[in-house]
C-alpha cells in the first residue's frame, strides 16, 4: 500500500437540508481543494455538523432527513442515481466527536474493521495495520499490543485509532466532526499534528468549536451561522488568515473575536 | 499500636447512616420494607412447603427419583422423573432455537428500522403476547397450530429423515403431540421475553458505533453481524436464558399439545411422545394418591431448582453486559 493517496477536490452546489418540515441548511456552496484542510466554524445549531454529514451521505441515518443540491467528488455527484452510498463512504472517511472504537475488537481488528464491514478482500493485513497506525502517528505506542482490546487505550489514543481505522480504507477525503472536543489538551495537540501531516496526502474537512484550533490546522475556513428561526448557511468563506484577521462580514468579526457563540 | 495512638488522638466516628426522621419517611420506609420482604418470605415459605411435602417421596425413591425412568405410584410405588426432566430440556432447547431468531429480528426492527409510532405499536403487541394466558395458547396450539405443525413435521420427516432427530418409529402414528410442536408453542411464549431484553440491549447500544461502522462502508447486514451482534451478544444470551427459565416451567400449554410418556424420548423430535415436568404435575395431580402427590411435589422442587440456577446465570450475564453501551 502506498503512503500517498490521490487527494480529491470536493465541492458542494446549493446544498440544503431539511429535517422533516424544518429547513436547517440553506444553499451551501463550498469548495474543498485537495491537500488542504478546511475548517467549518460557527456557533452551536448553525448546521455545520449537519453539513459535514451530507459530504458522505451520513444524514441518511436520520429518519425524515431531506436534501437538495449536489456534492461533487472529483466532478462526480455523490448523490447520483447510480452511485452506491457504501462506495461514497469508502472514499470519504469520517472521524466522530467521541472516540468510537469497536469495543469487542482488538486494536488490529479495529484497523481492519472497515475492510471487513465493506466486504473488501484483505491482502497483507499486517502491512495495512502498520501503515495505517504510522499515518495516524501511533504505531510506536501500540505496536507491541496490537491484540489488546481497543478500549484499553486512552481517550486520545482511541481517537487516533479511529483516524487510523479510516485511513486503512485509503480515503480521498477525511471528514472530522469536532474530533478533539472530548480530549485533553495533550491529545488534542497530537491529533492536530496528525491532521497537518495527513493534509499532504488527502483533503480534510474539520468541524471545530475551537477557533485557535481552526487557525492552527486549517488553510481555509467557512463560517456558518443560523439566525433565529432561519436555516443555517455560510456567512463567510476564505483563507483562514483572512477570515480571522480581516473578516469581511461584521457577524464573522463578532464571532471570531468572541462577541457571541 | 501505642505509637500510633499517641500520635493520632482517638476520635469518635460519626454514624453516617441516614435514618428516616419525618413521619412520612418512616411510614414510607416501613411500607416499602414490608412489601419487599413479602416476596422473599413467600418464596421461602413455598420452598419449605415443597420440601415438607416432597420429603417422603425423596426419601423413598432416593437419587433414582431424578435419574430413573419409571412411574408406577399405584403398583410398585416407584416414581422416577428423568424422562420428564429430559423432555423439559428438549422442549426448552427447541423453543429457544425457534424463538431466538424471531426475537432478535423483532427487536432489530423495533429499535433500528421502525419509526417511533410503529415501534411503540410493535412493542405493545409483543408484550401483549406475553400477557396471553397459557391455557389460551395451549388450546390454540391444540386446535389451530397442531394441524399446521403436523404438516411441517411430515415435511421434515419426508425429506430429512436421514438426520436422526427427524426420524420416527411409526409414520402412520402421525406427527401430532410431539416435542417439535410443543417446542413451537413454548417458542411463542418466550419470544416476548427475549425480544424485550434484546430490545433494551439494542436501544442502549452506542449509536456512534453504528455511525462509525456506516462511515467505514458497512452495509446493514455487515453492521448487524460484525458490530451489533458481537457487542450485544452477552445481553442477548441473558435474555435467552431468561426464556429458558420460562420454558422449563411451562405447564398448561405443553400439557395440551404433548403426549407425556415415561419411555424416554432422547432425540426424536417428531415422535408423538415426550416429557415435561410441570405438565406431569398437572396431568397426574387430580387423581393422585398422597404418595404420588409427594412425588409430584418433589418433581416441582426439581424444576424449581433447575429454573433457579438458569435465572441466576441469566442475571449474572445480563449484569455483566455493559461493554459498548452508553
Amino acid at each position: 500500500m502506498s503512503q500517498t493517496t490521490t487527494a480529491a477536490t470536493m465541492h458542494t452546489e446549493d446544498v440544503s437540508v431539511w429535517f422533516g418540515q424544518r429547513q436547517v441548511l440553506d444553499k451551501v456552496n463550498l469548495t474543498f481543494p485537495s491537500h488542504q484542510v478546511t475548517a467549518l466554524i460557527g456557533p452551536s445549531g448553525c448546521g455545520k455538523s449537519t453539513f459535514i454529514r451530507t459530504l458522505n451521505r451520513m444524514h441518511e441515518l436520520i429518519p425524515g432527513a431531506g436534501l437538495a443540491g449536489s456534492v461533487f467528488l472529483d466532478g462526480g455527484d455523490i448523490y447520483g442515481e447510480d452511485v452506491d452510498a457504501v462506495d461514497v463512504r469508502i472514499n470519504i472517511g469520517m472521524v466522530f466527536q467521541k472516540p468510537n472504537p469497536f469495543p469487542t475488537m482488538s486494536i488490529k481488528e479495529n484497523i481492519l474493521s472497515g475492510l471487513r464491514l465493506s466486504g473488501r478482500k484483505i491482502n497483507g493485513a499486517d502491512e495495512i495495520v502498520e501503515t495505517s497506525l504510522r499515518r495516524a502517528s501511533m504505531w510506536n505506542e501500540v505496536k507491541d499490543r496490537l491484540n489488546d482490546q481497543a478500549l484499553s487505550l486512552s481517550g486520545g489514543q482511541q481517537q487516533r485509532l479511529c483516524i487510523a481505522r479510516s485511513l486503512a480504507m485509503n480515503p480521498k477525503v477525511l471528514l472530522m466532526d469536532e474530533p478533539c472536543s472530548a480530549l485533553d489538551p495533550g491529545s488534542t495537540r497530537r491529533i492536530e499534528e496528525t491532521i497537518k501531516e495527513l493534509s499532504s496526502q488527502m483533503t480534510i474537512v474539520i468541524v471545530t468549536h475551537n477557533m485557535q484550533q481552526a487557525q492552527r490546522v486549517s488553510h481555509q475556513t467557512a463560517f456558518f451561522l443560523a439566525d433565529d428561526n432561519t436555516p443555517g448557511g455560510v456567512v463567510e468563506f476564505g483563507p483562514t488568515e483572512m477570515v480571522f484577521k480581516n473578516p469581511q462580514d461584521p457577524r464573522t468579526n463578532d464571532y471570531v473575536n468572541g462577541h457571541f457563540g | 499500636m501505642n505509637e500510633i495512638s499517641k500520635t493520632l488522638a482517638p476520635q469518635t466516628r460519626r454514624k453516617l447512616k441516614v435514618k428516616p426522621t419525618t413521619t412520612g419517611d418512616k411510614v414510607f420506609s416501613g411500607v416499602t420494607s414490608a412489601a419487599a420482604s413479602i416476596a422473599f418470605i413467600l418464596v421461602t415459605l413455598i420452598l419449605i412447603f415443597l420440601f415438607i411435602r416432597a420429603a417422603p417421596a425423596l426419601q423413598n425413591q432416593g437419587i433414582d427419583f431424578v435419574f430413573g425412568s419409571e412411574w408406577d405410584p399405584d403398583g410398585s410405588g416407584v416414581m422416577q422423573i428423568f424422562p420428564m426432566i429430559w423432555g423439559s430440556i428438549v422442549i426448552a432447547a427447541l423453543g429457544v432455537v425457534f424463538a431466538t431468531p424471531m426475537a432478535i429480528s423483532t427487536a432489530y426492527l423495533i429499535v433500528f428500522v421502525m419509526g417511533k409510532r410503529a415501534s411503540n405499536i410493535a412493542t405493545t403487541l409483543v408484550d401483549l403476547l406475553a400477557a396471553l394466558p397459557s391455557v389460551v395458547l395451549g388450546l390454540w396450539g391444540l386446535w389451530v397450530f397442531t394441524p399446521v405443525g403436523e404438516g411441517w413435521g411430515q415435511i421434515l420427516n419426508q425429506y430429512f429423515s436421514w438426520i436422526p432427530i427427524f426420524q420416527v418409529t411409526d409414520v402412520a402414528a402421525g406427527f401430532r403431540s410431539s416435542p417439535f410442536i410443543a417446542g413451537w408453542i413454548v417458542a411463542i411464549m418466550i419470544v416476548p421475553i427475549i425480544t424485550s431484553v434484546t430490545r433494551e440491549i439494542f436501544s442502549q447500544l452506542d449509536r456512534d458505533l453504528i455511525g462509525g461502522a456506516l462511515a467505514l462502508g458497512g452495509s446493514k447486514a455487515s453492521i448487524f453481524r460484525q458490530i451489533i451482534l458481537p457487542t450485544c451478544s452477552r445481553g442477548i444470551t441473558g435474555g435467552v436464558l431468561l426464556g429458558v427459565g420460562r420454558a422449563l416451567g411451562e405447564t398448561v400449554a405443553i400439557f395440551y399439545v404433548l403426549d407425556l410418556s415415561f419411555e424416554i424420548n432422547w432425540s426424536k423430535l417428531l415422535e408423538p411422545e415426550g416429557g415435561a415436568v410441570a405438565s406431569l404435575i398437572l396431568a397426574r395431580f387430580g387423581e393422585a394418591s398422597s404418595e404420588e402427590v409427594s412425588g409430584l411435589m418433589a418433581a416441582g422442587l426439581v424444576i424449581f431448582f433447575i429454573t433457579l440456577i438458569i435465572n441466576f446465570l441469566a442475571n449474572g450475564i445480563v449484569a455483566r453486559s455493559k461493554a459498548g453501551t452508553r
